[in-house]
């Protein structure tokens, strides 16, 4: 459904995207996701017509929209800090884009009214039209942003780190509502995060950037379990990485087994409790670097000062130029 | 620590605090309250018959009349000038951004005067399209177009200075907004921009037309003083204090002092409101 080609950017002297290549199917919800800097937002909004491409095309069902402006791509967007309307109250907001409407488009005074309860209702906000934004918190803001982007109609939703400046219970929670939303409007939805939990919990397929390319695009299950880059294998998930004659051994502390001999020696220096398991922090002694491992919570961990042998159960390496190379476990 | 103590957000003692208070009253007094208060004085000094009278000569009137045209013809342009430097700037990104900016204050870093003689040295008799002008007939310098032109340079930056910075804090995500959701770009300036900035606008304009109707420098230098034709309150006030007319002087100077006390009130309004909302929009 939306396709860019070969999309090049530059601000300045800044790249800020090499030749980006992205198909993202009808009904699909795509992340957007890699440190600030990588060139997610930029992407997205040269997506929405909010920025243009210097070079390379963006295609929406076949048809070449990049000479379009944001106000003729009919895409809803849903602004990092809402952009709401601080003057407008909320029902005002909601119904912006029926508003704005000219001639025969626009409908009459009462349906605009109609539809902006209506959108309301959908995003649980019912009753609270005569508010201000600033009257909101930061979770109902959030849901009337959507409410805007939504009255339009748009089949592309576009969402710019929506979850950043939530509290993380209210975050959760409204990912799952998202995502619900996302599914029973039949969108097709791409949103931009610097979070890897959110990008792996919500996306269909996640799109990992860094310096203005894609380093790998694929589900959260492919991500994760099979990166295709050190940057990839580094940035989602948590990782060691091991140094060893050209190669890098990338492997998960949860992957990581404790073994009686043959294993590589680790001198305990931290444990504690993360979660359902136990973090032990270690120093690897061939060496001195830094390695995490994760042990059953059941288990009794080693004590500080102990000497461990460990394993990986399973790794990754790469060679230098940051090629992956099939190996056995050592 | 004792109660008092914590709830005091300073150490200094009680004396100094008295001190302090009382100094800057005291200058604030002497500095501002008894001019304004002298100014008064003067002007009713022989009583309300003498202030109407001398408010009330064809000169007097005629200075008050062009000095509301001028202000007629100035604070809109400069309005229409502000707010459309303050977009461009806040909203767009181009080169020569930055001239643009120091090109809007230079107005505020250059004497009145030498303002006034820009367009002497421009439009005047030997000036370099005087002699064009002279041969059309047409008359700019010690005319009111002179005037208008001066008033414009001298007001130019108010309406901009005041938007900018406030324009820069509210950004353009607001306008992004409503041109994703399909306004067009007068749409985008009317429903969201403006409301948006329109304390702030106001403000600006206050200040721009203070200064406008109370700017002597540039106005004396390309006015000619010609009574009953080219003369400001101001500049009329100068030339009654002048003749030793004080009553007279005094009476129109009181005029502008009241449009000052207006104008501050005004001000103190709007900055409340201004507060208001600024406070509810975070």
């Amino acid at each position: 459904m939306i396709r860019c080609n070969a999309i090049t950017k530059r601000f300045g002297s800044f790249a800020a995207l090499h030749g980006i290549d992205l198909h993202v199917r009808q009904g699909e919800f795509i992340a957007l996701l890699g440190p600030s800097g990588s060139g997610k937002t930029t992407l997205l909004r040269i997506i929405a017509g909010l920025e243009f491409q210097d070079s390379g095309q963006v295609l929406f069902a076949d048809e070449d929209v990049s000479k379009r402006n944001v106000a003729d791509r009919h895409v809803g967007f849903v602004f990092q800090n809402y952009a709401l309307f601080r003057h407008m109250n909320v029902a005002h907001n909601v119904a912006f884009g029926l508003s704005v409407r000219k001639g025969r488009d626009k409908p009459s005074r009462a349906a605009i009214n109609e539809r902006a309860e209506e959108l309301l209702r959908l995003v649980q906000l019912e009753g609270l039209g005569a508010r201000y934004p600033s009257q909101l918190s930061g979770g109902q803001r959030q849901r009337v942003a959507l409410a805007r982007a939504l009255a339009i109609e748009p089949k592309l939703l576009l969402l710019d780190e929506p979850f950043g400046a939530l509290d993380a219970k209210v975050r959760k929670d409204l990912r799952r509502w998202l995502r619900d939303l996302h599914k029973a409007m039949g969108l097709t939805s791409i949103f931009v995060t610097h979070d890897q939990e959110e990008a792996l919990e919500l996306a269909d397929r996640v799109v990992v950037m860094n310096e203005g390319r894609i380093e790998q695009i694929g589900t959260p299950e492919e991500i994760y379990m099979n990166p295709a880059t050190p940057f990839v294998s580094h940035f989602v998930g948590e990782t060691n990485r091991v140094g060893q004659g050209g190669e890098e051994l990338h492997f998960r502390p949860h992957d990581t087994a404790l073994v009686s001999q043959g294993g590589e020696a680790v001198l305990v220096d931290n444990v504690f409790r993360k979660g359902g398991v136990w973090r032990i922090e270690g120093i690897l002694q061939t060496q001195q670097i830094l390695v995490e491992i994760d042990l059953d919570a059941a288990s009794t961990p080693p004590s500080l000062g102990e000497i461990i042998q460990i394993r990986p159960r399973q790794f990754r390496s790469f060679n230098q130029a940051g090629a992956q190379i099939k190996g056995e476990p050592q | 620590m004792s109660r008092e103590t914590a709830l005091r957000a300073t150490s200094e003692g009680r004396l100094w605090q008295a001190l302090l208070i009382g100094g800057a009253l005291a200058f604030l007094g002497i500095f501002l309250a008894l001019p304004l208060i002298a100014v008064f004085a003067e002007a009713f000094k022989t009583g309300l018959g003498a202030f109407v009278l001398a408010v009330q000569t064809p000169d007097a009137l005629a200075s008050i009349r062009l000095t509301l045209f001028i202000a007629a013809i100035s604070v809109p342009l400069n309005m229409i000038f502000g707010i459309a430097a303050s977009w461009a700037i806040t909203k767009f990104e181009f080169s020569g951004k930055a001239l643009l900016i120091t090109l809007i204050d230079l107005p505020f870093s250059i004497s009145p005067v030498v303002s006034g003689l820009i367009f002497v040295l421009l439009f005047g008799a030997n000036g370099v399209v005087g002699p064009w002008l002279a041969a059309h007939d047409l008359k700019i310098i010690f005319a009111v177009p002179g005037i208008v032109l001066a008033t414009l340079f001298i007001t130019f930056p108010f309406v901009a200075r005041e938007l900018i910075p406030l324009m820069m804090e509210q950004g353009k995500s607001e306008e992004e907004a409503a041109l994703s959701l399909g306004a067009n770009g007068w749409q985008t300036f009317w429903y969201v921009t403006l409301p948006n900035i329109r304390w702030g606008l106001l403000y600006g304009v206050l200040l721009c037309n203070a200064r406008a109707m109370g700017e002597f420098g540039a106005v004396s230098v390309v006015s000619g003083h010609i009574r009953g034709e080219t003369n400001t309150m101001p500049l009329h006030v100068e030339i009654l204090y002048n003749e030793y007319d004080f009553v007279g002087a005094f009476a129109v100077a009181s005029l502008l002092a009241l449009l000052a006390l207006v104008t501050l009130v005004a001000k103190s309004v709007l900055e409340w409101r201004f507060d208001m909302n600024s406070g509810a929009g975070h």
